[in-house]
């Protein structure tokens, strides 16, 4: 029986991550890739970048133990390695809150019941500035009503229907869905002239 | 109205609507490696479930395997471990691959192709950003994570949303020495990394129509460079051609029956689309990448960009140029390599060997630099060595190695040290892809890296032909 856990309110502090177009391996380095699970994956988030940029917020003590993060544009291009959303939630990232993700980053993200968000560059902003001002500063993220509210103040989130849907019936875990109706599939098969036959 | 390729293949491969919204999408042909799909086999073995169609899912070995020794077991512990997975999963499975000793064995986009696994209409997916190669062939085809390897193997299908479509339309004629990396180069720069979120970039016009299929397959390769989760060109006789005789085509009769459908399988003459975009090919020189992501980059005889003279991409352009250690201004033309890689899924194919070949006869690689050429499979590797084209590279002092994906993502022994600067054929310059994280990659067509390797310095190649 696959499990279906609703996804709703997060609740914790944030790290901030500023720059556009931050790429999968830099989330996690393609030799961390040599492995046959997903365990252990949380202690290499952005290892390259921690190590040689002194600063870099997943370095930083203050942002430790945060559970949504902060990002611009373009969050997660490039390759489509899952071990990127997956490595960041054992990392204790539990939503990510950004301008834009790159499109199989959130399908992964969303895939595996991590909620990814978008708001406009100032809203962005605001929330970045606040947490660099006062990295302790408690956020709540409402899935079911598309905001996060943070040092008072609560700002409204994209976040597709399908994807706040799926997150919400906890049906972000698709595989049961897929096979409901299963007679469906055999059909479309059948009907495929390269399936069938030319 | 009319309907995009993009349209007709979504609309035949839709199962239903699924009470979340989203699409429940068949897929045609899954692909698989040995790098994205060990725990997408555990998910199903907890669950009890197993594979729905495994005759429509095919795999092969490439990411982490050495392209030097390939002796068992490899060198590598984990390396080791993936491949005895791999190889357990698919036999338990029962799904069909070209394993490391197969003839067929290969990068997975440089294989589905050149096996006929990769037809026009079809819906194709693999565990790689990468799959938009198979686009190409007029199939609509994309890059999946982990668990959505598992949704295909449980149940041939996604659930996903669909996409816009932007043509691209290529006019004119490509100069001597420029080739489809530079268009696609030249397209991601004008685009931008981000252009294509949400998007199928369909390319057409008469350039692309001239092309062969191993230069749209190199066109629709870094299309994910630009954003853009699938790249596409319709499919014509170019293409029929190309799958004509090949392992896992229709044959006889039916590879006509085939064609007639595959016809059909085209954006209608009035199709409408969400973007247009015209790029005149006669204008495009060699490119070459100065940066840390696919679209920073210059054409040859270019400067590299001032961040003081270049409004709000000054922050981009300016962590780019910390990283690469360039001076903002100067010419691209004349910077030093230490490394040349001709490889990838990208640009790894015969023609693209052939290229660099033409360059490296009778030249020698320059004193310092370290050079190789990594053949994409070993179909590709046979048909060099028969033409003697690894005689001519080793004569010129590349090494000539075994097939897979080596230095484009380094997961293998072949790898940058330090703060190397690699002319490669690859699609990614991100900081650290090729194994150092101090490391630093430059883009450029097979024949661009090979001027590079005997020059030991980025050199404009059409002086060298």
């Amino acid at each position: 029986m696959i499990e279906l856990r609703p996804v709703d309110r997060v609740e914790g502090t944030a790290v901030p991550l500023r720059g556009n177009n931050v790429d999968t391996d830099r989330i996690i380095p393609a030799r961390f890739l040599k492995a046959l699970t997903f365990d252990g994956l949380g202690a290499h988030v952005f290892q390259d970048d921690r190590t040689s940029m002194p600063g870099h917020p997943f370095a930083n003590a203050a942002y430790a133990g945060a559970s949504i993060l902060l990002v611009n544009e373009n969050f997660g291009s490039g390759s489509s390695r899952e071990h990127a959303p997956q490595a960041l939630r054992r990392w204790g990232i539990q939503a990510c809150v950004g301008q834009s993700f790159s499109e199989i980053f959130l399908g992964n993200a969303t895939t595996i019941g991590l909620p990814c968000a978008t708001a406009p560059a100032s809203d962005i902003e605001a929330l970045m500035a606040a947490v660099e001002d006062e990295p302790g500063t408690p956020m709540v993220l409402s899935v079911r009503a598309r905001s996060i509210t943070a040092a008072g103040r609560t700002i409204p989130l994209s976040l597709p229907a399908v994807v706040r849907d799926s997150l919400l019936t906890g049906q972000w875990d698709a595989t049961g869905l897929l096979l409901s109706e299963f007679e469906d599939v055999r059909r479309v098969a059948s009907r495929l002239p390269y399936v069938k036959g030319f | 109205m009319g309907q995009t390729l993009l349209q007709k293949v979504w609309d035949l491969h839709t199962v239903r609507r699924l009470p979340t919204g989203r699409t429940q999408l068949f897929v045609g042909l899954h692909l698989i490696h040995e790098v994205t799909t060990p725990q997408a086999f555990d998910m199903l073995r907890r669950r009890g479930i197993g594979v729905a169609f495994p005759e429509r899912t095919y795999g092969t070995v490439d990411h982490i395997i050495p392209t030097l020794d390939q002796a068992r077991p490899f060198a590598d512990d984990l390396a080791e471990q993936m491949m005895s997975a791999f190889e357990r999963n698919c036999r338990e499975f029962g799904i069909r691959t070209a394993g490391l000793n197969s003839d067929w064995q290969g990068i997975v986009h440089i294989i589905g192709p050149e096996l006929g696994l990769t037809q026009p209409g079809m819906t194709i997916a693999c565990g790689d950003s990468h799959t938009s190669t198979h686009g190409a062939f007029g199939a609509i085809a994309f890059g999946i994570g982990t668990s959505q390897v598992r949704d295909v193997l449980a149940s041939q299908c996604l659930a996903i949303d669909p996409l816009k479509v932007r043509r691209i339309t290529v006019s004119g004629d490509l100069g001597r020495g420029v080739y489809a990396k530079d268009v696609i180069l030249e397209i991601i720069a004008r685009l931008g990394v981000r252009g294509g979120v949400g998007y199928a970039y369909e390319y057409g016009g008469p350039a692309v129509a001239r092309m062969t299929m191993d230069e749209r397959m190199t066109m629709c390769n870094m299309s994910i460079e630009g954003g853009a989760r699938i790249g596409y060109v319709n499919p014509d006789e170019t293409t029929f051609a190309y799958l004509q005789g090949k392992p896992f085509a229709p044959a006889g009769g039916a590879f006509e029956g085939a064609k007639a459908w595959w016809r059909t399988m085209a954006s209608d003459a009035d199709a409408v689309y969400d973007d247009i975009v015209e790029i005149d090919a006669g204008a495009i020189e060699p490119r070459v990448t100065w940066g840390i992501n696919p679209g920073q980059s210059v054409g040859v005889t270019e400067r590299i960009p001032d961040p003081g003279m270049v409004g709000e991409d000054a922050g981009a352009i300016g962590e780019a140029l910390d990283f690469m250690g360039f001076a903002p201004g100067a010419p691209v033309s004349g910077t030093a390599v230490d490394v040349a890689f001709v490889g990838s899924c990208t640009n790894a194919r015969l023609s693209d060997l052939r290229e660099a070949a033409r360059v490296a006869r009778g030249r020698k690689v320059a004193p310092r630099v370290r050079a190789l050429v990594v053949p994409g499979s070993k179909q590709v590797l046979q048909a060099a060595e028969a033409e003697g084209l690894h005689e001519v590279f080793q004569e010129a002092g590349f090494e000539w190695r075994g097939a897979g994906c080596s230095m484009c993502l380094a997961m293998n022994p072949d790898r940058l040290n330090g703060r190397e600067v690699c002319a490669s054929s690859s699609n990614r310059n991100f900081k650290g892809r090729q194994g150092s994280p101090t490391g630093r990659t430059l883009l450029m067509s097979p024949a661009m890296v090979a001027a590079a390797a005997v020059s030991g310095e980025v050199t404009d190649v059409r002086t060298m032909l």
